[in-house]
């Protein structure tokens, strides 16, 4: 084993178990700070995949940003100290839930998964711009998030103004 | 390229190791009986910054500030379209200049918005 084997290994378990414990703590604000933890090692995986711009997106949208924005929504919550009590739809949800995890086991498995010969290209964010701004780039998608971004800017207008 | 995250690695050890040994710290000097324990009333209360505890630990606070915290979240997504742009900035050209420029024109909309709504304003 070498090791990147080992950091894998351990950087899976930590995403795994931090995952399962989201959902199964009882204290929700508990459970975001694990949604944090398991943001953060997939990062790691990433970083082992040498996907490093990839990786501090990850590390700065989700761990930064959107984790924020969760125990925000926590904090504003009325009566947070209830807990996470389990409501009617605890056994469909855990049978849509068993049904999409197998679904996505049958595909990761039946996909015959293209290995490239070629090394990783390191660092990949130079790439990334070129292959985004470049000839032939994505100019019209990035448009189209700009217009979805400023869609949550609107949204959250609305939703914080009286009246 | 991957023994630069090495370094990365051994700050986080570093740091998850400075986290434990600092509570552990006091804890193994009191079992040890090296600090003399003497509590009183004053001595063990709640401590908050200097300031007295009041209420309890969980209140709710202003919806307001998730509106803040959703202008964070495009903003930060902003940065990851603006930085692979920015490593490239001479090769790209005008070209990604104006459609960068487009970018930011569509967010500012948003923004502009946000000033004439006057829901930037703290009430």
């Amino acid at each position: 084993m070498t090791v990147l084997d080992i950091v894998f290994w351990l950087l899976a378990v930590i995403s795994i178990g931090a995952a399962l414990a989201v959902v199964f703590l009882q204290n929700i604000f508990r459970a975001a700070l694990f949604l944090v933890l398991c943001f953060f090692a997939v990062a790691g995986l990433f970083i082992t995949l040498q996907a490093d711009f990839l990786a501090v997106a990850q590390v700065l949208i989700y761990v930064g940003a959107i984790s924020i924005l969760i125990i925000l929504a926590i904090m504003l919550t009325r009566e947070m100290w209830r807990g996470n009590p389990g409501g009617r739809f605890q056994l469909p949800a855990f049978i849509i839930a068993l049904g999409l995890f197998g679904v996505m086991v049958w595909a990761v498995i039946n996909t015959s998964w293209q290995i490239s010969a070629e090394l990783p290209l390191v660092p990949t964010t130079a790439a990334i711009g070129s292959r985004l701004f470049g000839e032939g780039g994505l100019l019209l998608p990035l448009e189209i998030a700009a217009v979805l971004l400023l869609a949550a800017i609107l949204g959250a207008i609305v939703l914080v103004r009286e009246k | 390229m991957l023994t630069d995250y090495g370094y990365v690695g051994l700050f986080l050890i570093i740091a998850i190791l400075f986290a434990v040994s600092m509570p552990l710290l006091p804890l193994t000097l009191s079992l040890l009986g090296l600090v003399p324990k003497k509590p009183n009333p004053i001595k063990t209360s709640t401590y908050e910054c200097g300031v007295e505890t009041i209420g309890k630990t969980w209140v709710q606070f202003n919806f307001r500030y998730y509106f803040y915290a959703l202008l964070f979240v495009v903003f930060d997504i902003l940065i990851v379209f603006l930085f692979p742009w920015a490593t490239k900035l001479k090769q790209l050209g005008a070209g990604a200049f104006v459609a960068v420029l487009a970018f930011l024109l569509i967010l500012m909309v948003g923004y502009i918005y946000a000033w004439m709504k006057r829901v930037l304003e703290w009430k």
